[in-house]
């Protein structure tokens, strides 16, 4: 049928689509119910990586042992979106899917260079979730394609996760970010940081990466990332917060205890 | 004789059907032949119509404006300025214009109206607006000789934003053409306003304009005036239709259009003896209207007689504005300008605090009025004044004065960048002590001449009044009342809908109002029944003399005295006395604030009903905190930016700390059983709390809500020191 | 290939799913209907079979108000931001305002009406009378439904962890602290 029809838009939890069909901010009028497809809701392991199919749901990733033991940081991440009625319908491709840079489980996937499973009739095929966006709201899938799984190497190294939302629960971000903090090599360490709600895409931050890699001071990181990142003003917060709360939650996660 | 209801929290009246879902609210309801309305409303802050065109086949629709208005193009309410439908001009976003209904909702909502306008400039600054809708002017004492008494002058600026009161039921109503007038049943507090405003709006009598209050879902003033509005329209469709409306608001309309807690800016500039003692107080407030007077002249009122705080001193001087701004107009939200400006005073009264190096409790210990006192109006309290009371048992209670030198060394102590990167944040406790007069201010409830009806039943009575229930408890605890004067048990007191075809005016249910007053002329139709009783029981009264109903109207305490003129006088019967300690948390990374402890201690003459005391209490200090530190309206272009519930943030129940609630009983003479009111007061307090947890914390703000960011630039800011004098 | 990816077959099945949704405007207020098809659904409501012909545009939340004349269930905002509807679906609670009618065929629902049996009361229903949990009730039928779906999800036995799985439900009279008393009072009872 996406074959057929390739501007449907595939659809399961509803949980983010249906609020802006009711806003009217969504054009589409034509879907695709992808919900009772169950085979697409394991989490499982396969040739070492993490495998969690498309529509696993948020309470699926916090309940399930695999990803609290392999990426405690998605399932946190998964607690901090919406309530529970929300967890219990939305699922993580719907959040990839949806492209919103304040997608609360992006972040993690962007740290732990996650790998999207597309599918069409004809086939299969993977992108890095690295370039997975292309721009605010807009991905490389290509109409007919449906996003079938994600997958997640094995990861080494601290985890770490923290949601900066507008109140304690139920909050759309101002700015989150995940990261990973690999074994020291050297005079630095290895760190794969991305944060969400700075920038029209989820981001990775390659330059405060390599910065944290060449053993450079704290403070010297912070400049890195304040510079590196370039937030806006909007009815949620600041550009000026954003910065200085993502310098600091950064100093956080690389001075500070384990998180996530 | 039964056991007494009152002092026990019985179940409500309404409890199981809340429970059940069985309860019916506005949109719960529906009529034969029923059709929807919408509200076709201004998308610019100031002009003029130029002309309207309709982008859709009309037939099959009813469209009402102006024109189809019989009576006054008004909604009626103090100053009859605010048009029922914009016929010319446009004051605001979101102004009514145009009314549209139909049968089908979908061809209803996809109706495409175009209107074209000529813009002018609108303004948006209320302290420079030019246009009042009323000023106020508090003298007591000479406010010069006050300045020439004092060792140190302290100055602020407070800032208070809007707040939406966001009752999880939006406005809603409908609206049925019959007997050659009409019937409005809807979400409402005020039947009677309502009532009022249809007669002036369709030019009808009484007996042909009927409104039914149905199961409410929260109104904190939301629902006070704005029902008028909404009624109006309804039923000016219904009529010209001549079939029943449905006109039920959804949650983007009702924040986009409805009423909100006025901004306000609030300067003080006090003198201050070496000892702590006020020599002068000197007060300008400016209350933020929108676009038209609704009730800002008596919320200015309410205001401006609050701003000193609960606090003696002989030289007073209170300037109060409530001026026009080109935005939605703004209304009637629990607490009624005294959250706005006790918020001021309380954190100005720690600054005091600071300037002269004593602590908060002490300042306070020092100037809280006391029984004989005579506050900014000239009113001198009796025995139920229990500001010292109430300060003292949060103090001991929330063992303050210990925690707050702790946090404040930590802070002095704190070195900001050796601590960045420490886990846990910085803690600071926070106090505030104010008060609540009870009922309409000065002469207003004797103009209301309220009245509430008692009928005999077979089993006991059943009240008549147009009090609503929307959520506070009035029908339990009118019940209560009832029972115990009448020595009937609780369960054999029923209560009529408020309903203008079946109940008298009791007058609006606000300003704290329903149990103090309504419930004490319901309990004197309580006493008179009971002496018509006599020996018998109610089924043998009734079989021998026939039916009972009594009625009684409101009567003033003989020992109050108000003149609206000069402002002085009685203000209040009296008044409720709290104290607020809030203790926060504040994230040092992120600049969150977290409440991790809020205690209270409510002085309420009596608690009628323990529980549901507790629950207004409890409530009122929730929407408190989220208007401390969460909740910000987004004005753009005179448009609230932010119309949504993912944006405008009210507290869920993990932004909510434990809440310790403390009820303290000093009965006014003139309530039922000793009450005084208690739903307004608790908002008045938890920002100034919060406020001044942040300050003890090392955090300086002026401003709410204190939200990460305005936290986050506070840092930087420099104490600043008090002038002296 | 650690996916596997769905047979053709299986895609061939989504097929029957397909369905078309509602647009609304700016505003939140006009809705500038696409062509209305229906559908016919066979679901179980509050234990009861019930069969339905749906505009595949409306939610379940206006199915179960409109067109089943269940109106415990509220619609607070209409945008999965308040919690008022909330629902149980096969035994996982769930907002009604933001899923599909269309969605539900053979689905199990259970909405505030049918947590009553034969008059007596749901034990987080009694509780919340116990406790006075509610003021206005607007919220009512929203924080009982989550509640009784919590009884059965694991949560923490603390306050802080109650509220934690209650932070969908919002409550504007402020009756958190009596809604965490009776679910804590109802799980003690269960």
């Amino acid at each position: 049928m996406l074959r057929d029809e390739p501007t449907l838009t595939p659809l399961a939890g509803c949980t983010d689509l249906y609020v802006a069909l009711n806003f009217g901010t969504l054009k589409d009028t034509r879907f695709l119910d992808l919900w009772r497809l169950d085979r697409l809701r394991k989490i499982e392991l396969r040739g070492g990586a993490l495998s969690i199919g498309a529509l696993a749901t948020f309470t699926d990733l916090i309940r399930s042992t695999l990803v609290r033991k392999r990426l405690p940081m998605l399932a946190a991440a998964a607690r901090d979106v919406g309530g529970v009625q929300i967890q219990n319908r939305g699922t993580i491709g719907g959040n990839v899917a949806n492209a919103s840079p304040a997608g609360d489980t992006l972040p993690v996937l962007a740290a732990a260079d996650a790998v999207v499973v597309l599918q069409q009739a004809g086939g299969i095929r993977r992108v890095p979730f690295d370039g997975f966006y292309t721009g605010y709201r807009q991905t490389v899938r290509r109409p007919g394609e449906l996003i079938v799984g994600i997958e997640i190497p094995p990861v080494r190294g601290r985890q770490f996760f923290r949601k900066v939302g507008t109140r304690a629960a139920q909050a759309i971000s101002k700015i989150v970010m995940a990261g990973i903090l690999g074994p020291a090599t050297g005079s630095g360490r290895t760190a794969r940081i991305a944060l969400g709600s700075v920038a029209p895409t989820v981001v990775r931050v390659p330059r405060t990466e390599a910065a944290l890699a060449s053993g450079a001071s704290i403070e010297a990181v912070q400049r890195t990332l304040m510079e590196e990142i370039a937030p806006i003003d909007d009815l949620r917060s600041t550009a000026e917060y954003r910065r200085r709360v993502a310098a600091n939650l950064l100093a956080r996660f690389v001075c500070g205890a384990s998180r996530g | 004789m039964p056991s007494r209801s009152v002092g026990r929290s019985v179940v409500r009246k309404e409890g199981r059907g809340k429970v059940t879902g069985a309860a019916r609210y506005i949109d719960d309801l529906t009529f034969p032949g029923l059709i929807h309305a919408r509200t076709i409303r201004s998308t610019i802050p100031a002009g003029e119509i130029v002309d309207v065109a309709f982008g859709f086949d009309t037939s099959g629709f009813t469209l009402v404006d102006y024109r189809d208005i019989p009576g006054r193009n008004i909604v009626a309410l103090i100053d009859d300025d605010q048009p029922c439908l914009a016929e010319r001009l446009v004051r605001h976003v979101a102004e009514p214009i145009l009314l549209l209904a139909h049968a089908d909702r979908e061809a209803l909502l996809a109706a495409d109206v175009r209107i074209r306008y000529r813009e002018a400039v609108p303004t948006y600054d209320a302290t420079t607006s030019p246009i009042a809708f009323k000023t106020i002017a508090i003298d007591k004492g000479r406010i010069d000789q006050g300045f020439r008494e004092a060792d140190v002058i302290v100055e602020g600026e407070y800032r208070t934003g809007h707040q939406e009161q966001l009752y999880i039921e939006p406005n809603g109503v409908i609206a049925v053409p019959e007997h050659g007038g009409v019937t409005v049943y809807g979400s409402m507090q005020c039947p009677y306003y309502v009532h009022r405003a249809l007669k002036v709006l369709l030019d009808l009598p009484d007996d042909k304009v009927r409104v039914v209050q149905t199961e409410t879902g929260g109104g904190f003033g939301g629902k006070e005036e704005y029902p008028s509005m909404i009624a109006g329209h309804a039923a000016l469709v219904a009529i010209k239709a001549q079939r029943p409306v449905k006109l039920v608001y959804d949650r983007v309309e009702d924040m986009l259009a409805t009423t909100k807690r006025h901004p306000a800016v609030i300067r003080h500039r006090t003198g201050v003896k070496r000892d702590g003692t006020l020599t002068a107080i000197d007060i300008d407030a400016v209350i933020d209207g929108g676009a038209y007077a609704t009730l800002s002249a008596v919320v200015l009122s309410r205001g401006v007689i609050h701003a000193t705080g609960p606090y003696r001193c002989d030289h007073i001087r209170i300037r109060g504005r409530a001026t026009m701004t080109n935005t939605p107009p703004n209304g009637a939200f629990r607490g009624f300008g005294a959250p706005q400006t006790q918020f001021a005073a309380e954190v100005h009264m720690d600054r005091i605090a600071e300037a002269l190096g004593i602590d908060p409790v002490r300042i306070r210990e020092i100037n809280a009025l006391r029984p004989g006192d005579r506050t900014a109006t000239g009113q001198r309290l009796g025995r139920d004044c229990s500001a010292l009371a109430v300060l003292r048992e949060t103090v001991k209670r929330t063992d303050f004065k210990r925690k707050w030198r702790a946090y404040a060394r930590l802070k002095a102590s704190r070195c900001l960048k050796a601590s960045r990167y420490k886990e846990g944040g910085s803690r600071g406790i926070g106090l505030s002590l104010f008060f609540h007069g009870a009922g309409f201010t000065g002469g207003g409830e004797v103009k209301l001449a309220s009245k509430a009806s008692l009928a005999l039943t077979d089993r006991g009575a059943r009240i008549l009044v147009a009090s609503t229930e929307i959520g506070q408890g009035t029908r339990t605890m009118h019940a209560q009342i009832v029972a115990d004067t009448l020595g009937v048990p609780y369960d054999c007191v029923d209560v009529n809908a408020a309903d203008t075809g079946q109940v008298p005016d009791s007058g609006p249910t606000v300003a704290s109002r329903t149990c103090m007053v309504v419930g004490r002329i319901l309990q004197r139709c309580a006493e008179d029944m009971r002496e018509r009783l006599g020996r018998l029981t109610p089924r043998e009264y009734l079989k021998r003399h026939g039916p009972l109903v009594i009625t009684r109207e409101y009567e003033r305490p003989t020992d109050m005295a108000w003149d609206d003129n000069s402002y002085r006088g009685d203000a209040y019967g009296t008044y409720g006395w709290a104290c607020d300690v809030a203790e926060i948390e504040v994230d040092r990374e992120t600049w969150e604030v977290k409440p991790i402890a809020f205690t209270t201690v409510h002085e309420i003459g009596k608690a009628i009903h323990p529980v549901l005391a507790l629950g207004q209490i409890e409530g009122g200090s929730a929407q408190g905190l989220g208007y401390a530190l969460l909740e910000e309206v987004v004005m753009r272009d005179g448009r609230m930016a932010n119309a949504q519930l993912t944006n405008y943030i009210i507290p869920t129940t993990l932004d909510t700390p434990p809440i310790d609630v403390v009820i303290l009983e000093n009965p006014y003479k003139h309530g039922p059983f000793g009450a005084k009111g208690v739903g307004e007061m608790p908002i008045d307090g938890p920002a100034p709390a919060a406020i001044n947890a942040l300050r003890n914390a090392g955090f300086d703000l002026r401003e709410i809500p204190a939200t990460p960011e305005r936290v986050m630039v506070s840092e930087k800011q420099e104490p600043r020191h008090a002038l002296h004098a | 290939m650690s996916i596997t990816p769905i047979d053709r077959l299986e895609f061939i099945r989504i097929t029957a799913a397909a369905t078309s949704v509602r647009k609304d405007t700016k505003s939140g207020v006009s809705v500038a209907p696409s062509a209305s098809v229906t559908r016919a659904l066979a679901l179980r409501v509050n234990g009861e079979a019930v069969r339905l012909d749906v505009d595949t545009r409306v939610t379940l939340l206006d199915a179960l108000r409109e067109q089943l004349q269940l109106f415990g269930t509220k619609k607070g905002c209409d945008h999965g931001q308040c919690g008022a509807c909330t629902v149980h679906v096969n035994g996982r609670r769930v907002l009604s305002c933001l899923t599909l009618a269309v969605m539900h065929d053979d689905d199990d629902i259970i909405t505030v009406e049918g947590l009553e049996r034969n008059g007596v009361l749901h034990p987080v229903q009694e509780a919340f009378i116990e406790h006075d949990a509610f003021q206005c009730g607007y919220c009512t039928a929203g924080q009982i439904m989550s509640a009784a779906a919590l009884l059965n999800e694991p949560c923490g036995p603390s306050d802080d962890d109650v509220r934690e799985q209650m932070s969908g439900n919002l409550c504007r009279c402020g009756a958190y602290p009596n809604i965490v008393a009776a679910i804590q009072s109802a799980r003690g009872r269960a």
